[in-house]
């Protein structure tokens, strides 16, 4: 049997439509067979269906004139309590008065039916609704409950608010790490799958930094903490999670603001369908059954509850995959974003200079060992990419001497012992030393002995390998590609053209780089979205002036959180081409789910104003319309998981 | 100041609209968001007199929709 996963108010609503259900149906067959207001021989035989199905009546509505009384009272009039109570009590009306006249009574089995039906679909819209916002929100919920926290050698268990930056936790494998730290005993493997959409988990051993929200796997672990909660990755996570829907798309605006004259609109032509061909033909009856079916359409539901529904889905989608999305209106900003403008550093390539060539080749290792000899006291990145590439430990017994803005000079401490130039062409040149240019993209070191040339090694940022990838899909969507940068010209070029990207824009400041993308932004037609991706590394200003801002591996990065829209948790272009599918999904929801309901309902208005339809066809097109929107809405969170599963499958 | 309140049976979506638009018309609060699938409200308002402000979106939200609560 499925298992309902019901509140105590859904349980009780479930029995009176099943009591009600049962009753109706019998009186129903009964009342075909043998026609009960047959079976009193008198005037008054109207009266025991009537009371029999008022009996009914009052199960399954009694609620809905409730409230519909009370909102009222309230100042509310026009809402679906109130136009399901004015079309049944109307349908009631018209059997009494046929029953009345002794005319053959209809009126009384529909008026039960369509609300027994519409308490269906409530039921059943209540009941999805609840459901998918459950399963959206506990993937997103990430949040600790507890933290074993070891005090005076025992470990206590406390919430991890109270936990003190400095102090050691204890994790236990099934556990979630309840704040940010690094892992001083212990290996294990941890899952940080809700945080950044990575399905492999990572290896943590000693000295590894663990962030806060990820689970631990294998066994226990003790991590020192280095923050407390508030400032913790898990808390700024759920921070922005909890405040995602904070603004609302276009779409969902235009839709509350569609609810709010339509209900009005559609109640009045209900009138004057009733009054105007009513008073001309005289049928006043049949008229006034149409304008009833006309009230039962008249709800906006179906629209109001699924677009936020497909947004909140869509949202959801996102965030299992490490894209964190700050509201439904960036997603439809996003789905429309068509200029992407793109940080080089750290965002289209690594962001870690290494060395990428050596020349000449022959005297590789000399060269390498000279320039790591020079630059060994260094912190600059590209000093530690020498010394990385140097396959042996650079030799002592240097003074080194850092002359500004062209390198370094290395004298041995032996007197009349070597010395070692290593820095860039005015170093060279300076120093009256003839070299050999280099002529590669990016940045070059000249290395000299005694005052003579040794070589010189070219240092290149590398391309993140989905890099090319990204940008190929990103244009095959039609998109226009830019990439803004720090850099000289030629490494731009460089960058560019392996990249793929259509334009690219050198030696820009910082503060360069926010003109550039208002540059872009006073440039583009009405319909064009400025996307801007950057690693939330300085560029916090272009994020929030672009249409939208994209920041990528923000783990660690708080002012990229805030200031993007976007956040990418794993450092990783593929997310941007993800997310754009995703939006696309959900937009194309939304829109299905906007034309149909709005298709039914139209067709049903001028069938009903016909007199081709009855009052059942009207109630499926509010509730039954309702639940197939849902339905939908609820795809956009569910279609990607068959994403997912492909994608592992490739993997496997 | 912002602050974001919990909605405890917010069963309606046109009633969340319509407090929505109730709330932001209070005087003092500048912006309003009700949003039916988290079930949240999130106002900016006038910090200097905040518990008279909620207050009063308190009382204009059981008029709209008596069932819902909001969690302060």
């Amino acid at each position: 049997m499925i298992k309902l996963d019901l509140s105590k108010k859904q349980q009780k609503n479930l029995i009176r439509i099943l009591v009600a259900l049962v009753a109706f149906v019998v009186v129903f067959a009964v009342d075909k067979s043998i026609e009960l207001s047959s079976c009193i021989h008198s005037e008054i035989g109207w009266l025991l269906p009537f009371f029999l199905y008022l009996a009914i009546y009052a199960t399954i509505g009694y609620d809905v004139i409730f409230r519909a009384a009370r909102n009222i009272a309230h100042g509310q009039i026009f809402d679906e309590n109130f136009l399901m109570c004015v079309a049944t009590l109307g349908a009631f009306a018209l059997a009494i008065v046929s029953g009345v006249r002794g005319e053959h009574i209809e009126g009384f089995d529909e008026a039960c039916a369509v609300l027994l039906f519409y308490q269906v679909g409530e039921f059943f819209q209540h009941y999805a609704t609840d459901k998918s916002r459950k399963s959206i929100s506990s993937l997103m919920d990430i949040r600790p409950d507890y933290a074993n926290v070891i005090r005076g050698g025992e470990a206590v268990i406390i919430q991890p608010d109270e936990v003190k930056a400095g102090e050691i936790i204890l994790v236990n494998p099934g556990e979630r790490v309840p704040l940010d730290g690094v892992c001083i005993k212990g290996n294990s493997s941890v899952d940080a799958k809700a945080l950044t959409g990575e399905s492999l988990p990572r290896e943590i051993s000693e000295g590894d930094y663990v962030i806060s929200g990820s689970v631990n796997l294998t066994s226990q672990i003790q991590i020192q903490t280095d923050r407390e909660f508030y400032d913790s990755t898990v808390s700024k996570i759920l921070d922005l999670v909890e405040n995602a829907a904070d603004k609302k798309s276009k779409t969902e605006n235009f839709i509350s603001r569609f609810a709010r004259y339509y209900t009005p609109i559609v109640v009045f032509l209900a009138v004057a369908l009733a009054v105007i061909p009513g008073a001309i033909t005289g049928e006043w009856s049949d008229w006034t059954y149409r304008a009833l079916s006309f009230l039962v359409v008249s709800c906006p539901c179906a629209l109001v509850i699924s677009i936020p529904l497909s947004f909140f889905s869509g949202i959801g989608a996102a965030s299992r995959r490490g894209i964190l999305i700050k509201g439904s209106d960036y997603l439809e900003k996003f789905d429309q974003a068509n200029v992407f403008v793109f940080d080089k550093t750290g965002t289209l390539t690594k962001g870690n200079f290494a060395v990428a060539q050596v020349c000449p080749e022959y005297r590789r290792d000399e060269i390498l060992e000279l320039a790591a000899t020079a630059e060994q006291g260094s912190s600059h990145p590209i000093a530690k990419s020498i010394l990385a590439c140097c396959p042996i430990k650079p030799e002592r017994g240097y003074t080194l001497t850092n002359v500004a803005g062209q390198g370094v000079a290395a004298y041995s401490d032996i007197s009349g012992g070597d010395v070692i130039l290593c820095g860039n062409e005015k170093l060279m040149a300076e120093n009256a030393i003839a070299y050999e240019k280099q002529s590669g993209a990016g940045t070059a070191v000249y290395v000299a002995k005694n005052g003579e040339y040794i070589g010189s090694i070219l240092i290149a940022d590398e391309l993140k390998e989905e890099t090319a990838s990204t940008i190929a899909e990103l244009k095959k969507l039609g998109a226009r590609t830019v990439m803004l940068t720090g850099d000289n010209a030629e490494v731009a070029k460089s960058v560019a053209v392996s990249a793929g990207v259509d334009e690219y824009k050198a030696s820009l400041l910082p503060q360069d780089k926010v003109a550039e993308v208002e540059n872009i932004l006073s440039q583009k037609k009405k319909t064009d979205v400025v996307c801007f991706t950057g690693d939330g590394i300085n560029d916090a200003p272009v994020l929030m002036r672009s249409d939208v801002g994209v920041a990528m591996g923000a783990i660690g990065s708080d002012a990229a959180i805030e200031a993007a829209d976007i956040v990418l948790m794993k450092d990783d272009l593929n997310g941007l081409p993800l997310a754009k599918r995703i939006a696309r999904k959900t937009m194309r929801i939304v829109r299905q789910n906007i034309i149909f309901s709005l298709a039914v309902k139209a067709a049903i208005l001028i069938l009903s104003a016909l007199g081709i339809t009855d009052m059942w066809i009207a109630v499926f097109g509010d509730v039954g319309v309702a639940v197939l929107a849902i339905l939908n809405a609820m795809r956009a969170n569910m279609n990607t998981r068959k994403d997912d599963k492909a994608k592992a499958n490739l993997c496997i | 100041m912002k602050k974001v309140y919990r909605l405890r049976d917010l069963d309606c979506a046109n009633c969340a609209a319509k407090m929505e638009r109730a709330i932001s018309k209070i005087d003092g609060v500048r912006e309003a968001s009700v949003s039916f699938m988290s079930q949240k409200l999130s106002v900016d308002l006038d910090e200097s007199r905040s518990e008279s402000i909620v207050d009063e979106i308190v009382r204009v939200c059981k008029k709209i929709e008596p069932d819902c609560i909001i969690v302060r």
